[in-house]
């Protein structure tokens, strides 16, 4: 049922979804339906393409195994919800398609869904399990990530064509879905894109200019970026060949934003090739930063038992055992402290503007 | 005699205080060697002591007890007990003996399975109710010619013998069986060792015998529920390994064999010539000697030498065990449990002795807490169950291993129910309280419970089994309506008939998929803490 080619018609293959499992009880089976496992343990580092994808492994979820029945019903659920938004040819949000199934089993004092996060790992089993993607099920998360800079970025759905330079202080915000057929690009300046992970920092960014005077892009996820924001990375990076600099806090939790936006996800490993940008790069922050920009000491944060512990799962995956990685995480190990972006207004407010971005950009003081 | 301090006494003087003492003086003065040592004991003591008499006397006649207690308070702390039986009765001559002088009976001198075995106890309930009220003992016998032989008497502590006050022969009235009627000292309650408790427990050991009581609280009726009695117990001659030098020389002398060698095989269980001879060899004395000119030096050789040789063991099949089927009946019609298991262990051998464990637990229902009912001989052990080896084989234990939550002894709601017969069982003391811990009992004990906790703990996993089984198919059912509802609308399928399907497959296939197995790897799916991927989508 794990099919290799990305369908052509999701609603044909979730009906396939259904009319096997209804075949496996016409001939009283067991149901199961075979699902791609998403976790370390079926993942791989594809060395060519330089992006995390999807292992072989295949898990079962099965009717008559108590652990799994209600989830092979919700899974059924969100199956059958999808097909009919696509037979409606509306979109709408995970969260609406979560109120949507939720309402509770008749004779029974039970929720079909207690909660979002019972719906949401589901999606992302049907989409992977049909090989297909979440926009094409006609599903979308919350607008999350914002971006500024002179590009125009135009929306034949809402007939619009939006220049980022006129966005005022909240700048374009970037859709959950983020396909050529409903985002396009036109009239791109910018020489660079700057992914900041912090939206108090890209406030800051948009309030003086800094894209204009540097003629780029800046962006922000607001922490960990949304499925949008990395389809838009990757693909003004694919498009427009825009180079792509990550801009995090000096810590384990930073520096895996990064990897996520560079290599993909473990749990979305299926969509590494739409979401993973290999040839970003990592501008800042970063522990010897303190020292090469004068940092003074008690803006530093010492470092806690889980920091240390996820230092240490960082050294573990294999994308991550590059030479200056490796340095970076085991000088911060060393020193025993970690930093905010923040920290940098200790020198001065517009320190991070006027001087930390300009030369790290300019000397090319990158980690790979 | 520089040693010497004024006042010394000389041995002829001190011989001027020194004189014999019955056994009824003894008892008089050192009551608590028998279990007498507080007022609520002394009401069951004295309980037990009669019905253990009576249940004795019926079976042995191989009549049905029937068994009639009744107590009432006649003043302060001050009762009136009456037990009454419908055994054989005893005959006329005999009454003022076995109730008017301790150690007179008729089992002291042979090894048989009894609940009594020393002719003291019923005596020394006379004793004890004319030492703490005056009041004398009324006993009613009949053997069932019409005649009932009345006594009221006292026993005469300085000479052990019974005074008899008041003697009578009543016609008109058939029946056969013993009643005495105590007036004694007492207070009387109903806890965990009570006359009331111990009647119950007596009702479990005994299924085959009506027993009623009626008590200062009301009328407690236990009834018979199996017909037919125990087998009956077999005399035997004791073996030579459980004797040691003082009763051997007694044997020694009073024997009536001509020979040494006659002596040890008639006298002695399962002891044949080859064995006599050998003794005799080992010890260097010569076997066709007469027992009498056995010099006393030589009497310890051949204590010895028994030791030496390789005895058979005695015969075991002289007990008589309760068998599964009565424990099984006992428990169920007092305790009204849920589930019983029963162990009986073959006969074993302590220091020459044969006897047998058998063991019961009766696990919930009406029974709410754990509990250990201890018995010798079928009369329950309610005193000192700390020192009782029955407690110390049940905390030695591992009862985790069969799934019982337990700190030494299981908190389980059961009852355990042990059962220990003996030709001689070894009492700790006198008042018969608690059984002493030879390795060979404490060993088959422990072998019997774990059987029985094995037995328990198989049928307890059955239960959880089919409740888990219940609670998977009420989960099977519950979700899939909704399923068949989404088919119905990824497939065009009718929701109806998809359900019926599922309800199908649940019905013939549930069976199979028992375990969680491997179809759980998938559980594993969830986010490990390595895949902090975090804040996708939120």
């Amino acid at each position: 049922m794990v099919s290799k080619e990305r369908i052509k018609d999701p609603k044909e293959g979730l009906e396939n979804f259904g009319k096997d499992i209804v075949k496996q009880l016409e001939k009283i089976q067991n149901p199961d339906m075979s699902l791609p496992v998403r976790n370390l343990s079926n993942i791989y580092f594809d060395d060519k393409s330089k992006l995390i994808m999807l292992g072989d492994k295949v898990s079962h979820r099965t009717y008559l195994n108590v652990a799994h029945t209600r989830k092979f019903m919700q899974t059924v659920m969100v199956a059958s919800g999808c097909k009919k938004l696509i037979q409606q040819g509306v979109t709408t949000s995970i969260r609406d398609l979560f109120y949507n199934m939720k309402h509770t089993i008749p004779k029974y004092n039970e929720e079909t869904f207690e909660t979002q996060e019972e719906s949401d790992p589901l999606i992302e089993d049907i989409e992977a399990s049909l090989n297909t993607l979440r926009e094409n099920l006609h599903l979308h998360a919350e607008q999350k990530g914002s971006l500024v800079g002179p590009i125009t970025i135009r929306e034949p759905s809402f007939d619009t064509e939006n220049d980022c330079t006129k966005m005022g202080a909240s700048g374009y915000g970037i859709p959950s879905i983020c396909e050529p057929e409903t985002v396009q690009f036109r009239d791109c300046k910018a020489e660079f894109v700057l992914i900041v992970e912090k939206d108090a920092i890209w406030q800051r960014l948009n309030e003086d200019r800094f894209w204009k005077k540097h003629n780029c892009l800046v962006m922000t996820g607001k922490g960990q970026p949304d499925r949008g924001t990395r389809r838009m990375i990757n693909r003004l990076h694919n498009e427009l060949k825009l180079p792509i600099y990550v801009c995090a806090d000096a810590d384990v939790w930073g520096f895996y934003i990064y990897s996520v936006i560079k290599q993909g996800s473990i749990n979305l490993s299926f969509v590494s090739d739409r979401l993973g940008t290999p040839q970003a790069k990592y501008l800042g922050l970063t522990t010897q930063d303190v020292a090469k920009f004068s940092i003074p000491k008690n803006v530093t944060i010492k470092l806690n038992e889980g920091d240390k512990k996820r230092a240490q799962e960082l050294l573990n995956y294999v994308w991550f055992k590059k030479k200056d990685w490796e340095n970076e995480i085991k000088h911060m190990l060393q020193v025993g402290y970690k930093l905010e972006l923040e920290a940098l207004s200790s020198k001065d407010i517009r320190f991070i503007t006027e001087k930390y971005l300009p030369q790290k950009i300019k000397e090319e003081d990158f980690l790979p | 005699m520089a040693d010497q301090v004024a006042g010394v006494k000389s041995a002829e003087e001190l011989a001027k205080t020194q004189k014999g003492v019955s056994v009824s003086e003894f008892f008089e003065k050192n009551r608590h060697l028998l279990g007498y040592d507080n007022k609520i004991k002394a009401l069951l003591i004295i309980v037990k002591e009669g019905v253990d008499n009576a249940l004795d006397a019926c079976e042995e006649a191989r009549i049905l007890p029937d068994i009639y207690v009744k107590m009432e308070e006649v003043g302060t702390e001050k009762y009136k007990i009456v037990i009454r039986d419908n055994g054989p009765g005893i005959v006329k001559q005999n009454i003022p003996k076995v109730f008017g002088s301790l150690l007179y009976g008729s089992k002291f001198h042979r090894l048989r399975q009894n609940r009594g075995a020393q002719g003291l106890g019923i005596s020394c309930a006379v004793m004890y109710s004319q030492l703490t009220t005056g009041e004398p003992v009324e006993i009613l016998s009949s053997v069932g010619d019409g005649k009932t032989h009345r006594y009221k008497m006292k026993i005469d502590v300085k000479n052990n013998i019974a005074q008899v006050l008041e003697e009578e022969t009543l016609t008109g009235k058939e029946w056969h069986g013993v009643q005495i009627t105590f007036v004694c000292e007492g207070v009387y309650r109903e806890h965990k060792q009570s006359v009331l408790e111990y009647i119950k427990q007596t009702a479990i050991a005994n299924p085959f015998s009506n027993i009623v009581f009626e008590g200062p609280t009301g009328r407690f009726d236990f009834k018979r529920t199996v017909n037919e009695l125990p087998k009956e117990p077999k005399e035997i001659p004791p073996h030579i390994e459980g004797v040691e030098y003082g009763v051997f020389e007694r044997m020694l002398r009073a024997t009536s064999a001509r020979s040494v060698a006659s002596f040890l095989t008639t006298e002695f269980s399962r002891l044949g010539k080859t064995t006599a001879d050998e003794i005799c060899k080992v010890a260097g004395i010569d076997g066709k000697i007469s027992p009498r000119r056995v010099e006393d030096k030589d009497i310890g050789k051949l204590v010895q030498a028994t030791k030496q040789v390789k005895l058979i063991a005695p015969p075991t099949d002289v007990l008589s065990p309760l068998g599964d089927k009565l424990i099984e009946e006992g428990l169920k019609k007092e305790l009204n449990p849920e589930f019983i298991a029963t162990v009986s262990r073959s006969p074993a051998v302590y220091r020459g002795f044969p006897f047998q464990v058998e063991v019961g637990i009766a696990y919930g229902q009406s029974i709410t807490e754990f509990k250990i009912i201890r018995l010798a001989n079928r009369v329950p052990l309610l005193y000192q169950q700390g020192d009782c080896a029955i407690t110390k084989s049940s905390m030695e234990i591992d009862w985790k291993r069969y799934k019982f939550q337990s700190d030494k002894l299981p908190t389980e709601p059961m009852v355990l129910f042990v059962h220990i017969c003996s030709v001689w069982v070894p009492f700790t003391s006198e008042s018969k309280e608690a059984i002493a811990s030879y390795p060979e009992i404490m060993k088959e004990i422990k072998l019997a419970i774990q059987e029985a906790a094995r037995k328990v703990s198989l049928y307890l996993s059955g239960i959880r089994k089919a409740e888990y089984q219940a609670e998977r198919m009420k989960t099977f059912e519950k979700y899939a309506e909704e399923t068949a509802k989404a088919l119905e609308d990824l497939t065009g399928e009718n929701a109806k008939k998809i359900k019926q399907l599922i309800d199908k497959v649940v019905s013939e296939r549930s069976g199979e998929f028992q375990d969680m197995g491997e179809e759980d790897a998938e559980e594993k799916t969830k986010k490990t803490k390595d895949d902090e991927d975090g804040g996708e989508d939120e």
